[in-house]
């Protein structure tokens, strides 16, 4: 330190003898600077009027000026992009799909419901509106509209300015957890979300609060985060507390592995809290099952290992590439059982508790995507959970709820999906999927989708 | 105790001989910036010149590289916009973010071709902001060149003199250099050529070359075989050996003469317009690294000259 508060001493007494030469030096180059600027500006005017004179039939200096207001997109005005995407699909008829063995993410109906209607469907039409606010600041709101219903998906700022690696996000955000879970569906690679996502978060999970993330000062990509928000969503429900109901943690680490390889990995951890989290359960009524609540209240916690690998010959993605992405989740539950029901002659009648609740349970899913030439992808995704463990007095429960509901049983749910895409530039996109889906015990379903993807608008840029 | 004393002395003066980092989009600025920074700065080309500067994916080493940058060196005009605002914005760089001082768009200083009269995406991938591959007429290098090495005196005030005094070395250097290209290329004014993606039109613009047409149909679109089949009719149209041009043919409508690419585009819509037409497809080097000639800024234009004249009678 010493020595260079010397050196700025040296050079502070040093300057004003040096600085008549300076300035005199300074005015030259000035002049110098202006000349050449003059100099390559008539130059360029010299080509415009050659350019002029060979075609005359265009005129270049309205659409120079209309076109400069159109640049500013960013500065003034916002960038604003549409995303249109819709499907026909083609599946077994199953009433209330659900993933068997696991509690339905029900509070989550968006996405997962849409994706049980056969037929030609609409899927939510994204509008994505985003800019900075001012040099500190950048806002976005991404909507997703459908039928009478905009869902807000994300609206939030993120600083610009705080420096030193720290960003700091507010508002309602994708959570940073994971590979997958801060992608929109317009950027998937498949036509649906894998089962793990399903049964974790209902489709993905969405924060109401804050997110610090720092990125550490290595050539190694290594990137640390924090959330705390609301925990509204599922696994967790509303509580309405002055508490953070939900807070995640993650980490990601990522680089090149010479020029053709890149990849990232992560570690990420949830955990939020449930109070009365409902879920449809048969009860054990002499009279016939009835339809009851069951009720969870309790704590969630769940980990999400992520890895990404990218492959693209020399760097360069645009004719073939290839990527290959797993993830692997485990989740502990712990809480209170109960259920709740209206009809008197049930034993749930009222509200009943059931005792303690203990559960664990892991899957993921692997899937590779390759672009075997341009325009065109071919990909396969296999997911998987497992049965897990699950801890009560079954003598509690079973005097209530129907040990026959899909919650109890134990089975591993699985799917393959097949798909090919052909995007003729990164603004459209056509899909063709075929997956075998056995995510309910004794159901085998083959279903066949396809799926355009449009976007509109400003040129979004992607994660990777 | 004195090792350790010094490893604390050499600590201590670190960040005062630190050199000054620069990420720079392409590796022509990452030449640019090495010419006008010599030894006092360290420069990461963030995307070599096998790579399509259009397609680039924010990959977390160009994140953790913009993390640490002081400067960074793009060309703008939209060529980035699909991977370098993610990348800034997750770097949590506060000094690189575009408006301050460690932005610099190289696009801003030159007068820009191909400005679009219709916006509209049916007109394929335009730029509002006009053409962005700038970098292939070496009066827009001088033209970026004197504010880019403003900009390194005013991040590195202490060695703003050296910054100014290479800035004057490689500017008159590279007058001179423009003088004999111009002169060697004399020849090639007129020549007609059919490139495949408006890489090329600055060079052009430079050495008065035609574009006949593309291979692309609309910018940012690949090849199709339907436009292919039109060019390949233009091509194969041309009256045949010099006594029956002055028949048949417009007057003063010269058929194309070379195909050109840059060594990123994919080499199949050019070889089959190529072995369909006989024209001979050229590989440009595009940029700094584009070919074992094209090693620097200088290096790519006697390249790039020396390619179109070996296929030019």
């Amino acid at each position: 330190m010493q020595r260079i508060a010397l050196l700025a001493v040296a050079s502070a007494l040093a300057w004003p003898a040096a600085a008549g030469d300076e300035d005199l030096k300074a005015l030259r180059e000035e002049v110098a600077q202006m000349k050449k600027t003059y100099e390559s500006r008539i130059a360029s005017l010299e080509q415009r009027l050659a350019a002029a004179e060979s075609a005359p039939a265009k005129s270049q200096s309205p659409q120079d000026g209309a076109s400069r207001g159109a640049a500013a997109a960013g500065g003034f005005n916002p960038e604003v992009s549409l995303i249109l995407q819709g499907q026909y699909r083609r599946m077994k008829e199953v009433p209330e799909r659900s993933i068997t063995g696991t509690w339905p993410a029900g509070g989550h109906a968006h996405g997962s419901e849409g994706n049980e209607e056969r037929g030609f469907t609409l899927d939510n039409s994204e509008l994505i509106v985003s800019a900075n606010i001012n040099p500190s600041f950048r806002g976005l709101l991404n909507v997703a509209l459908k039928d009478g219903e905009a869902e807000v998906e994300e609206a939030y700022f993120q600083t610009l300015g705080l420096g030193r690696g720290f960003t700091l996000k507010g508002g309602r955000f994708l959570s940073g957890i994971g590979y997958l879970n801060e992608q929109h569906p317009h950027a998937w690679d498949f036509a649906d979300a894998p089962l793990m996502s399903k049964a974790l978060f209902g489709e993905h999970y969405g924060q109401d609060g804050l997110q610090l993330k720092w990125v550490a000062p290595t050539d190694l990509f290594m990137e640390f985060g924090a959330e705390i928000g609301r925990g509204a969503n599922f696994p967790g429900t509303d509580r309405n507390g002055n508490s953070a109901g939900a807070s995640a943690l993650f980490a990601h680490a990522g680089g090149d592995v010479g020029r053709s390889h890149a990849w990232r990995a992560g570690l990420s951890w949830l955990t939020t809290r449930a109070k009365d989290r409902e879920a449809h359960f048969e009860d054990t009524d002499a009279a016939g099952p009835n339809e009851v609540e069951g009720l969870f209240t309790g704590r969630s916690r769940t980990v999400v290992a992520d890895f990404v690998w990218k492959w693209a010959p020399d760097g360069n993605a645009k004719q073939r590439n290839f990527k290959l992405q797993a993830e692997l989740f485990r989740r502990n539950e712990h809480g209170a059982l109960g259920c709740a029901s209206d009809v008197a002659t049930s034993p749930c009648a009222g509200r009943l508790g059931l005792g303690r609740l203990r559960s664990a349970q892991s899957g993921g899913y692997a899937q590779a995507v390759w672009q075997f030439m341009p325009q065109w992808r071919a990909g396969y995704r296999y997911d998987w959970l497992n049965a897990g463990s699950k801890r009560y007095d079954p003598a509690t429960v079973f005097a209530a709820l129907d040990p026959a509901n899909a919650y109890f049983a134990r089975y591993r749910p699985q799917r393959h999906s097949l798909m090919v895409d052909w995007s003729q530039d990164e603004f459209s996109r056509l899909r063709l999927q075929f997956a075998r889906d056995r995510s309910m015990q004794g159901v085998s379903d083959n279903q066949l989708t396809l799926q355009y993807i449009m976007s509109l608008g400003a040129h979004g840029a992607h994660r990777f | 105790m004195k090792r350790l004393l010094s490893l604390f002395l050499l600590l201590a003066a670190w960040p005062a001989q630190a050199e000054l980092r620069i990420f720079a989009c392409e590796p022509e600025w990452a030449a640019l910036a090495q010419e006008l920074g010599g030894d006092r700065v360290r420069v990461y080309a963030a995307t070599h010149a096998l790579q399509d500067p259009h397609r680039i994916e924010a990959r977390p080493s160009l994140i953790a590289r913009a993390r640490n940058a002081r400067l960074v060196v793009c060309t703008g005009a939209e060529l980035e916009a699909g991977w370098l605002p993610q990348v800034l914005r997750e770097s949590g760089n506060a000094a690189v973010q575009p408006g301050r001082s460690g932005y610099f768009e190289a696009a801003q200083f030159v007068a820009r071709l191909d400005i679009p009269s219709r916006l509209d995406r049916s007109e394929g991938d335009v730029h509002a902001a006009g053409n962005p591959h700038i970098q292939l007429d070496p009066r827009n290098l001088l033209a970026v060149a004197a504010p880019l090495a403003k900009r390194l005196g005013e991040l590195d005030a202490a060695n703003a003199g050296h910054y100014a005094e290479r800035h004057q070395a490689f500017a008159e250097e590279m007058r001179a250099a423009i003088a004999r290209w111009e002169k060697e290329a004399a020849p090639l004014r007129g020549l007609r050529v059919i490139a495949q993606h408006k890489s090329f039109s600055y060079l052009f613009n430079w050495l008065g070359l035609v574009e006949a047409g593309t291979l692309e149909p609309k910018p940012g679109i690949e090849p199709g075989s339907a436009h292919l089949a039109q060019l390949l009719a233009q091509a194969q149209a041309r009256p045949e050996g010099g006594a029956s041009s002055a028949r048949g043919s417009t007057p003063g409508v010269q058929p194309a003469r070379l195909i050109l690419r840059t060594p990123f585009d994919s080499p199949r819509p050019g070889e089959w317009l190529a072995e369909r037409s006989g024209l001979p497809l050229v590989t440009l080097p595009f940029t700094v690294g584009g070919s074992e000639r094209a090693q620097d800024l200088f290096g790519l234009f006697d390249d790039t000259l020396a390619k179109l004249k070996e296929r030019t009678p």
